[in-house]
């Protein structure tokens, strides 16, 4: 993993000064609440409905167990005992005091950790690939670049009050994990013919209340030269992105409006002025390279025998094996994904108690590293297959060993009204009442693949354009009610959901998922998933059986 | 007290105007002025041939390539933030700086914080009209606020990548 050094952490001490300044501004009333916003938002620091609310970046999903541990114990002291993890790979706190946070801040650079970037008109927290330097699909490892852009954008003296947020996904497998065709920026790493390394550059996908699969502007941009093609893009959005209404000032908008072919022309114009002043030298591209070497991989058996018959003794880590463990490229190791989406819990949620336990097994049995992921689980990248059973004993014990990984209670969703001002519905009971709907496991396994995402209103922050079920909180005359979507997909198939119907009241909404799955297995054909079946049937017969009810 | 703020070697210090700022219904005043891109695309020939210092204001949404013919006449280029958040005039003055090699003064006028003062030199600026009421005391902690940065942008600061290649080299 990517070591901070003096410099890193001495901007992190430099940052954690100006905003202890800043609250203590704030505090004497030097200043007032409204003009403290724009600095404290600087510093992901929100007022939320209850209480302030802080978000930790996580760069590229990526912690090692010290970080880990530290926000169990700021989740301890400062907060309730937990936190959440978002749908940015970050972590929220949200039970915190203004007066606390200095010290927040304080304790999270002593982990080299902060919450630079992560909120603001400001390029924010880039994301990768969870699986990064542990699947065999790579092409390459991209949480290089990712750091690469994480130093890059960090304190960008022209790009920090852009007309928006501005958010980055970088990876390098063809099944894509990071939504990268609804980031403002998607890269996804390629070999040409020749092996060389370069990216295919997609820009202006997007959520909210426009929502777009982005098009690609560039299909192969030599990796050295990066950071001056994302400079003449932000360049050409900082200057011509809308910032007279702040629903159409993401660059989707910009994109869409001049077209991808112009668009594409204005940056490549910008780039050819440019030059390569402000590339990355490759003396530092192979500094930050060498941070993600690993080689503490053992040369293992293909077949564990330890794990082939601990899955044949307990059925329970046999099912924790099928839908939790994913293919290592090293033999004799594997990845597991650890659900954030117990039943009935909180999508996202963790306690202190539980990241402390993910913590100790990372370092145990994990080689120290822990991914967060996009769809708000945890990943232990390195496990070795002979130990998977104790990590499964471990997290079972824990309370998180729901063996449901993009199954159908694997349910993105946002806080929503329980604690955004911005929502017009609650979103976590809904994804609460869904889940217990699907309890039996046998059947969430016969349906299979098939993404919820719950969003509680129309920013879109869980997600729902790409669900393959979406589900959106409008409100009617002060009623929470919801739209459904299908069809969505956040991966390397992106599309943008389509709508089923009117919107549904809240105690309807579990039951009409019920009704979309039943009519899925009815039509489904051989090895389809609910996303591949509704392509080929349409919209036609899962409307006519949710609204059939109505009546 | 001047409610200008130069920075000159790294030292931020209150200093008075020798410029009028114009605005474009305004009778013009003697001695140095600084007027509107309009107001300099119509008169910008006889101010200066009237051997007075000229310096153009520029809005957000106006671009320094409207200028690039002019600059060596130029005294000031003041970049407008019509708010602390709209950030195009950080484009406009790296441009200015980094493209078109303007020696002259950079200045920020309108909505000007010392919370933005940091990105505001590492662009190009070198004088600033406060909106905050900062002291020149301030200005100058703000701008030195950080003792690195992470990378190349119009004020020459090595990044933080050439400091460990240099670092490298003398190990």
């Amino acid at each position: 993993m990517y070591q901070y050094d003096t410099l890193d952490r001495q901007m992190l001490a430099d940052r954690s000064a100006e905003f202890r300044s800043q609250v203590a501004r704030r505090l004497s009333g030097e200043i007032t609440e409204d003009q403290f916003k724009s600095l404290r938002l600087m510093n992901g620091l929100y007022l939320q409905l209850h209480a302030y609310m802080l978000r930790v970046a996580i760069p590229y999903g990526s912690l090692n167990p010290t970080q880990l541990r530290k926000l169990a114990w700021i989740g301890r002291t400062y907060d309730k005992g937990y936190g959440h993890f978002t749908t940015r790979t970050n972590l929220q706190f949200h039970w915190i005091k203004l007066r606390d946070t200095p010290d927040i801040l304080d304790h999270l650079a002593s982990v080299d950790m902060h919450a630079i970037q992560t909120s603001g008109n400001c390029i924010r927290n880039v994301t990768a690939d969870p699986y990064a330097g542990a699947t065999a699909e790579e092409v390459d490892d991209p949480r290089v670049w990712a750091e690469a852009l994480r130093q890059w954008s960090t304190f960008h003296p022209e790009f920090s009050f852009l007309p928006r947020k501005f958010k980055f996904a970088v990876t390098a497998s063809p099944k894509d994990r990071t939504a990268a065709r609804v980031h403002d920026i998607g890269l996804v790493l390629k070999r040409a013919r020749d092996g060389a390394l370069g990216f295919e550059v997609i820009v202006g996908g997007g959520m909210g209340r426009t929502p777009y699969v982005g098009p690609t502007i560039r299909e192969f941009l030599p990796v050295n030269r990066l950071m001056s093609y994302v400079e003449a893009i932000l360049r050409v959005y900082n200057r011509h992105g809308r910032r007279d209404n702040l629903y159409k000032a993401r660059i989707k908008i910009l994109v869409a409006a001049l077209g991808k072919d112009e668009f594409a022309r204005q940056v490549e114009a910008e780039w050819a002025k440019i030059g390569d002043s402000v590339d990355l030298p490759d003396t530092e591209l192979a500094r930050i390279r060498g941070a993600f070497a690993r080689t503490g991989f053992e040369t293992l058996p293909p077949v564990s025998d330890a794990f082939e018959t601990a899955k044949a003794a307990t059925p329970a880590f046999a099912r924790f094996a099928r839908n939790n463990l994913k293919p290592h490229k090293k033999l004799g190791y594997t990845i597991v994904e650890i659900s954030l989406k117990g039943i009935g819990d909180t999508p996202g949620d963790a306690t202190s108690e539980q990241m402390e336990v993910v913590a100790d097994l990372a370092e145990r049995y994990g080689q120290g590293d822990i991914r967060v992921t996009h769809e708000q689980n945890l990943v232990l990248p390195h496990v070795k297959l002979d130990d998977a059973r104790a990590v499964w004993a471990a997290l079972a014990e824990a309370g998180i060993a729901t063996p449901n990984i993009n199954l159908v209670s694997d349910i993105i969703a946002c806080p929503g009204l329980d604690y955004c001002a911005l929502a017009n519905a609650r979103a976590i009971p809904i994804a609460q009442h869904i889940a217990e709907k699907f309890r039996d496991q046998d059947r969430a396994e016969r349906i299979g693949e098939l993404k919820i995402k719950i969003s509680g209103c129309i920013n879109a922050c869980g997600h729902h354009h790409v669900g393959h079920i979406g589900i959106l909180g409008v409100d009617k005359k002060g009623e929470e009610f919801y739209q459904l979507t299908l069809g969505g997909s956040g991966a390397e198939d992106a599309s943008v959901g389509a709508m089923l119907g009117p919107a549904l009241p809240y105690d309807r909404v579990a039951d009409a998922v019920d009704t979309l799955v039943e009519v899925y297995l009815r039509e489904r054909q051989d090895g389809e998933r609910f996303l591949d079946t509704f392509r080929r049937t349409g919209v036609a017969p899962f409307k006519e059986a949710v609204y059939a009810e109505a009546h | 007290m001047p409610k200008l703020i130069e920075l000159k070697d790294g030292v931020a210090k209150g200093v008075e105007d020798p410029f009028t700022n114009l605005a474009d219904d305004q009778d013009l005043a003697e001695g140095d002025v600084i007027v509107s891109l309009a107001r300099f695309q119509a008169d910008g020939e006889r101010l200066l041939s009237e051997g007075r210092r000229v310096g153009v204001r520029l809005q957000a949404g106006e671009q320094v390539e409207a200028l690039v013919y002019d600059l060596p006449r130029l005294a000031v280029v003041a970049l407008e933030f019509p708010k602390y958040r709209d950030g195009r005039a950080y484009t406009n003055g790296r441009l200015l700086r980094d493209r078109f090699h303007f020696r002259g003064e950079v200045r920020a006028v309108g909505e000007v914080l010392r919370e933005q003062a940091g990105f505001m030199v590492r662009v190009g600026f070198n004088t600033f009209e406060p909106a905050d009421d900062a002291s020149a005391n301030e200005w100058q902690a703000a701008v030195h606020r950080y003792r690195h940065v992470y990378q190349r942008a119009a004020d020459g600061r090595i990044p933080v990548f050439g400091e460990r290649a240099f670092a490298e080299r003398g190990a």
